[in-house]
């Protein structure tokens, strides 16, 4: 276990070395959303009745800084380890591809939550909104962060050159996210792009996380749970899958 | 085939006096490994048994194989066929045993641009699960000469010094096999000189080592084996001697009366005026030559024997001729 701990240390301790970067830059433009859109739409949207825009929009902010932090670590260091050579120290190891994916996993959802929380607490000069059921707020705090290290990881390994990981991450990551509802409730839709919707696996993840603050939620937190879970474990074990299989990592 | 017969006899008399029960495992075991990236075949069915405590030499034109072979043996790469096992231990079933006795100084100068040296072997001793293993990290620095760069970060170090870390990383868990891929090319002579003084250490000490260089006086002065490979398969395997007595052959420079018999141009690498330099396979074929030149009625004036080196014994192998 020693080298998973090994692995997971080197992880956090990369990204505490550059928390400017990794922390405190993903909590600043989460505040900038926050202050521009609420500025503009507080004064003529009410989501939820009794619920400020300014306040909701919180939980939507936090969760889409944790999703896109979560996949940034671990696809980009695993990037970054394959380019410039250094993934061959780990690769040299006697660390089982499990404890590979569980490290970088883990310190993908780490640093996720620190941002998630990071944006909750700038937020608070903004608005507070209420903590209806902790419980939900960190079980899909802590499944969207690890759903998000383990698509990093896969993406990580697939990506060869740091352009296709932008790529991914331009063009499934952020349509993904805009379009799961951070800044609005899926009601407020025409129906064409409410049922499509439907299909994207982040909108259950911020529906359920918004759905502890405020107590209701767009559809049922316990299909949110599942849908989310699925998706967790379905990238669990293709990742894994890949790892056991050494691909675009062992030749 | 007699070379490779011969030698693995050899390896076998001195095993056998080391390991009078055969009980144990070879340091390097390759056996029929096969690779083929594309249209390359990589490696074409290897075989090669490395007995603990051996220094043995890797040689081999660029593209023969040496490093494939050395990411089989440390799982950078998986065989399409064959075996491969360290101390015992199959490197693709039971992949986390074999790493952790082996220790791999990679060709590629590669580094984590995040942490300093010190950090750098502390992350490296933890991935192979040692904890506080400062005494051996000073002294693998001492060694390395690291020493008054341990708190400097990597990105900070120059071509020499970040060579020297990829060697100390290789080295944090005391490998009892040690697997050296290139590691003094581009780096000063003090460099090489210390690495040497260290490596041979670790060997006196019991440590296998293989080594792979395109130096070839230091493949020969300091491996008692060597290994030539060309495209993807052993061409010879011998103690270095053997090699330099039956395949080197030996020069003689002569200095005759009058012209070089016809018969004996194919032996000339060099000549000024009446002043040849032959290579010859054996140092009986140096009784024909005199017999040709008595034939002939040409005088020898001055003659000077050379024992050939590794060179030469590298440069049959692969093919090419002596220029």
């Amino acid at each position: 276990m020693l080298s998973f701990y090994s692995l997971l240390y080197k992880e956090v301790f990369r990204v505490w070395k550059v928390g400017f970067q990794t922390v405190l830059a993903p909590v600043l433009t989460a505040l900038l959303y926050l202050l521009i859109f609420s500025h503009v739409l507080a004064q003529h949207v009410e989501v939820y009745p009794g619920v400020h825009y300014t306040a909701f929009l919180i939980p939507g902010l936090m969760m889409m800084a944790m999703l896109q932090n979560a996949f940034a670590n671990s696809s980009s260091s695993l990037i970054q380890s394959k380019i410039t050579g250094n993934i061959v120290f780990v690769l040299l190891a006697p660390i089982a591809y499990w404890e590979f994916f569980a490290a970088y996993v883990l310190a993908s959802m780490l640093r996720g939550l620190v941002v998630g929380i990071g944006v909750y607490l700038a937020a608070l000069w903004f608005a507070q909104p209420p903590l209806q059921f902790p419980i939900w707020i960190i079980v899909f705090a802590v499944l969207g962060s690890a759903m998000l290290g383990s698509l990093g990881v896969v993406a990580g390994m697939w990506a060869e050159k740091f352009d296709q990981l932008a790529g991914f991450q331009n063009f499934i990551i952020m349509p993904l996210t805009f379009l799961s509802g951070v800044f609005y409730s899926i009601h407020s839709l025409p129906p064409f792009w409410q049922e499509l919707s439907r299909f994207n696996p982040f909108f259950y993840v911020i529906d359920g996380f918004r759905y502890g603050f405020f107590g209701v939620s767009d559809i049922s937190p316990w299909v949110s749970l599942m849908v989310t879970s699925g998706c967790m474990l379905g990238l669990t074990l293709l990742s894994l899958a890949l790892l056991k299989s050494g691909y675009k990592l062992r030749y | 085939m007699a070379l490779r017969t011969c030698c693995r006899y050899a390896v076998m008399i001195s095993h056998s006096r080391r390991d009078p029960f055969n009980l144990m495992p070879p340091a390097i075991d390759v056996r029929q490994a096969r690779k083929r990236y594309g249209q390359l075949q990589a490696l074409d069915g290897v075989d090669l048994r490395i007995e603990q405590g051996e220094f043995v030499g890797l040689l081999g034109p660029n593209g023969a194989g040496k490093t494939t072979l050395i990411n089989l043996l440390a799982g950078l790469a998986l065989p399409d066929d064959g075996q491969l096992s360290i101390l015992g231990h199959n490197v693709v079933k039971q992949y986390r045993a074999s790493r952790r006795v082996l220790g791999v100084v990679p060709q590629e100068l590669a580094f984590d641009p995040f942490f300093t040296v010190r950090e750098t072997l502390r992350l490296q001793s933890g991935f192979f699960g040692l904890r506080r293993n400062d005494a051996w990290i000073n002294e693998v620095m001492r060694h390395l000469d690291l020493t008054g760069k341990a708190d400097t970060n990597m990105r900070r170090l120059s071509g020499g010094m970040k060579r020297r870390v990829l060697v100390a990383q290789a080295l944090v868990h005391k490998p009892p096999v040690i697997v050296l891929d290139e590691p003094t090319a581009g780096v000063d002579v003090e460099l090489r000189q210390s690495l040497w003084r260290f490596i041979q250490q670790l060997n006196r000490e019991g440590h296998t080592i293989l080594l792979t260089t395109h130096y070839l006086e230091e493949a020969e002065a300091l491996c008692t084996r060597i290994a030539m490979l060309k495209h993807g398969r052993i061409v010879a395997l011998d103690s270095t001697q053997n090699l330099l007595s039956n395949l080197a052959g030996c020069r003689v420079r002569l200095k005759l009366a009058g012209c070089l018999p016809v018969a004996l141009l194919p032996h000339v690498v060099e000549q000024t005026n009446s002043d040849y330099l032959l290579a010859l396979p054996t140092y009986q074929a140096l009784e024909s030559v005199l017999a040709e030149l008595r034939m002939a009625g040409v005088a020898v004036q001055e003659m000077t024997l050379q024992q050939s080196d590794l060179e030469e014994v590298f440069l049959r192998l692969v093919g090419r001729t002596v220029q």
